[in-house]
Parts: structure tokens; sequence; C-alpha cells
């Protein structure tokens, strides 16, 4: 009964959000393509003959930031930005007296987001297919599985880290700001950018404490077939979340309480 | 048209806006330390190109670390004013406050491109002074009158350009109204101008240089920094600059007639 009533939340949010994105095929095709950098990257690293330093083949590489594309492709989050229109609007006043935790709005809109921009990626993919033949490749059955699941736990750990930044808009007006803080280390050394492979050892030493490389990095190095520890990269990111998950109950908890609407 | 009325304009709204941003002290903080970061992942990505080769598409590091200078200088440029007031832009259309804007005694254009302007951008542009000085150290760089007569003259150009293509793409929401995500293809492209254009292939160097001139945006002011740059460039980039001012003018005027307020 319960799970019934829990299913068909879920699936009403979806659907409703699902046609609301595709209102907007244009605006999310706009913004698949400003997801390319990673191709550019690629440009700078084979035109320059980058890779041999770094004992990876040209195919391997071109393979990697395709799939870093992928992988960026579908953990994009945005849900401090929703929020804090939302929170300044007083959208979020309704919101609060639902019996559903405001989030899980937000999180069936990016997965409806993510649906949407499928095709987008797909037709992107093919172009690049096009200009770099020789890097065709059919992942199998099981990996493409594996990635699946780690591009979205990746998705997941990005997802609680803004909604905790989005809980900040609580106590300040401008939490995107602190967002587009934290998304500087997250280009950086995410490995969307340069393979956290390359990265010189005293980065290395420490980098994989941190849950950057397995946002992009990991998940991309699995689909592409290049070397990576899969387990030991699924536990981080399953860890990750369980840290982050109690932190974002937490913190929503204690900004609930203090929440004013605006105008009180 | 007289110019002491629109500088007194201008002081006017230097004035409203830098009070109103004000207001937020630590967002103005927070964005310092984005700035920093942001500079600080660029030269560490700029490093792991460097690593194992002394030369990137003919640049050394010392010299491209110019391009990151002009770069930050022209992004803090970006954040100042054409961030702030040609997103403005997008809200004017869509609410159709732009109607109280055509009122006005005043340019339609200069209101819409200088009503604004975020104090945090300063910091940026002050950043990006310290690294082009500290890069003038570096390379061993001869101060005289024509050289810097010749970097002001291609560095305006470049701003020129940038303001240009900026307020292209905000013009074209009269028809589409939401071009947000067109704006952040256009942010991604931009990032190009990180790197030297001939660190790149050759048809993506043709791409950045034909149709969507990035090219000239940092790397001929680079090349006149380190005195590599030729005359006719720099004569190209003075004509490009003025065909892109004078087209973007023609296109707001051209937009106007098309613009119908809201609801109607």
């Amino acid at each position: 009964m319960i799970s019934n009533l829990i299913n068909r939340k879920i699936s009403t949010l979806l659907k409703v959000q699902y046609s609301n994105m595709l209102e907007y095929r244009v605006e999310i095709a706009l913004w698949a393509i400003s997801g390319i950098i990673p191709f550019f990257m690629l440009n700078i690293w084979t035109t320059n003959n980058l890779n041999e330093s770094i004992n990876i083949s040209d195919v391997l590489l071109s393979r990697y930031f395709l799939c870093a594309f992928f992988v960026r492709q579908f953990s994009v989050v945005w849900v401090v930005f929703s929020f804090e229109e939302d929170s300044l609007m007083g959208k979020v006043s309704p919101y609060l007296i639902q019996p559903l935790n405001p989030f899980f709005r937000y999180f069936a809109q990016h997965i409806a987001e993510q649906i949407t921009r499928f095709p987008f990626a797909l037709i992107i993919a093919f172009f690049f297919f096009i200009f770099n033949p020789e890097s065709i490749w059919i992942p199998n059955l099981s990996t493409l599985l594996l990635s699946i699941v780690s591009t979205f736990l990746s998705f997941l750990i990005q997802f609680l880290i803004q909604s905790i930044v989005a809980c900040l808009c609580f106590w300040t007006e401008k939490a995107s700001s602190i967002e587009r803080l934290l998304f500087i280390p997250t280009l950086f050394l995410s490995g969307l950018l340069a393979p956290v492979v390359s990265f010189p050892q005293y980065v290395k030493s420490w980098i994989y404490m941190t849950p950057f490389p397995y946002l992009i990095d990991f998940p991309a190095n699995l689909l592409s077939g290049n070397e990576t520890n899969i387990i030991g990269g699924l536990s981080m990111q399953i860890l990750w979340i369980i840290l982050l998950l109690p932190l974002f109950k937490k913190i929503w908890s204690e900004g609930t309480k203090k929440y004013t609407a605006m105008g009180s | 048209m007289n110019l002491r009325k629109y500088l007194n304009v201008y002081k006017k709204f230097l004035h409203t806006s830098l009070a109103s941003e004000l207001e937020y002290k630590t967002n103005i903080l927070v964005d310092l330390i984005t700035a920093i970061l942001s500079l600080v992942g660029s030269i560490f990505l700029l490093s792991i190109f460097f690593q194992n080769n002394g030369y990137i598409g003919g640049w050394k590091f010392e010299q491209a670390l110019i391009i990151q200078a002009i770069y930050t200088i022209l992004n803090g440029i970006t954040n100042t004013w054409f961030n702030p007031n040609l997103t403005e832009i997008v809200k004017h259309i869509r609410e159709g406050t732009l109607d109280f804007v055509l009122l006005k005694p005043i340019d339609s254009q200069f209101f819409i491109s200088l009503k604004k302007i975020n104090p945090s951008g300063f910091l940026e542009i002050i950043i990006g002074f310290l690294l082009l000085f500290l890069c003038i150290k570096i390379n061993q760089i001869n101060l005289n009158l024509s050289f810097l007569t010749l970097s002001l003259i291609t560095i305006s150009c470049s701003i020129c350009i940038l303001y240009s293509l900026w307020f292209f793409i905000s013009t074209t929401t009269i028809w589409f109204v939401k071009t947000w995500n067109a704006i952040e293809v256009l942010r991604s492209f931009l990032y190009i101008g990180r790197f030297p254009l001939n660190s790149f292939s050759f048809s993506l160097r043709i791409f950045f240089s034909i149709f969507i001139p990035i090219a000239f945006i940092t790397t001929i002011p680079s090349e006149v920094f380190l005195g590599l740059s030729v005359l006719w460039k720099i004569l190209l980039e003075v004509i490009v600059a003025t065909i892109f001012l004078i087209t973007s003018r023609k296109f707001w005027l051209f937009a106007l007639r098309f613009y119908s307020s809201a609801s109607s």
C-alpha cells in the first residue's frame, strides 16, 4: 500500500517533469552543446602528442574524453539555482506544506532532463565518431551496466553536495555563488579537462581521498575501457553518498526550522 | 547625442548599482576566491600539458601564462559589465519591462549594456593585471611606447569583439525569449581562449578564427606582448572588431522592430 503510493508519486513527478522538459528541447540541445569542452581538450592532447608521456594511446584517450563528455552530460546538477530562485520567489512555502520533500521534485526534474538530453548527446557522439572513426568501440554489456551505475552514483554525489549548498539558502540569499566556488575544483580535478592519470604525483597522492575523481574520471575510465579499480571506485562513490546523505538530512531539518517566508 | 549627458548618466548607474551590489559583501569575497581558484586551476592544467613538453603549439610555459593573464582580465571585464547587464536583457524582454527602457530619452543600447556593474569582477581584473606584470618580468619584455599603444589597441579590440558576441546573443532573446543556454554555449567556447590558438588542430583553428573569433580575443594581444605579432594581424583585428561593433549595433536596431512587449 505505502510502496504503491510512493511509486505513484514517483511516476507522476517524472511524467510531469518530463513533459515540462520536452517543452524546452532547444534549450536542452544548447545545453548539451555547451558540454563539448572535453573534445577541445582532446584536440590539444592529440595535436601536441601529449598523450605519449602518460602512456595512453590516441584511441583510448579519445574514448576517454568521449566518455567524460557522456558522464558529464548525465551528471549535470543545477538544483542550487532552481532552489535559490524558488526560495527568493517564495515558491518554497507551498512546497513545504506538501507531504513530500521538495528535493524529490528537483530530483525528478533532473532525471527527466537527462532523458530529454539523451538523444542530443547521442547525436553529438555520432558526429564525434564521424571525425574520429578509429575510436569506435562497443563496450560489453557488463561494463556498460556498471558504468551506468557509476554515472548515476556520480550524479547522486553531486546532487547531494549541491542540495547541501542549496539548503544554505535558508541562511543566506545567494547560495549559488558558493556553488560556483565549489564548481572550480570539480572542473579541474574531476578529470573533465585532463584524465587524473596525467596529474602530477603531488596531486595524485591525495586526490583519491576526495570525491572529485569519482565524479567523471572513474565512470569515464570504466566506460572507455581504460585501466581502473572497479571495486575501489564504486565503494568510494557509495561511501561518499553514505557520508553526505545524513549531512543533507541534518542541514535540511535545521534549515526548515530557520525558514521564514519572504516578507515575514 | 551629447557626451556629457551620457557621462553623467553613467555616473548615476555606477552609484546605484555599486550601492546595491555592496549589500552582498560576503558574496564579493566568495567571488574573489572563485576567481583566484579558477586561475590556479587553469595554470595547473597548463602545467599538466607542459610537464613533459617544452612547447605547446610553439609556445613556452612562460609565454602561455600571458594568455592566461589576458584571459583573466577579459573574463573580469565580462563579469563586471557584460554578464550582469546582458542577462538583464533576458529579464527585460520576458517581463516586458524593455518598454520602459525604450521610452527613456536615452540610447537603449547604452542603457541596457551599462546599467549594472558587478564589483567582484574588478578583483578578477586586478588579479589578471598582477599576473600580467609578473609575466612581463619573467619574459623580460621591454616596455616602450609603441609596444604599449599596440597592446592597448589590441586589448580594446578584444573587448569590443567580446562585447559584440555577448550583445549579439542577448539580442536574439527578442525572438527566442530564453537564451540563457545560448550564453552558456558561448561561455564554453570562450574557454578556448585560455590556450594558444596554435595548440589546436588546423580545422579547429579555422573555426575559431572565422566563425567565432576567439583567436583574436586572446592570442593576438599575447603575441603583441611577446613581440611576435605581425602588422597585418593587428590590422585584421581592428577591422574585425569594427565590423563586429557595427553589426551588433545594426542587429539591435533591427531586432527592436520585432519587439512586441510581453503577452502581446
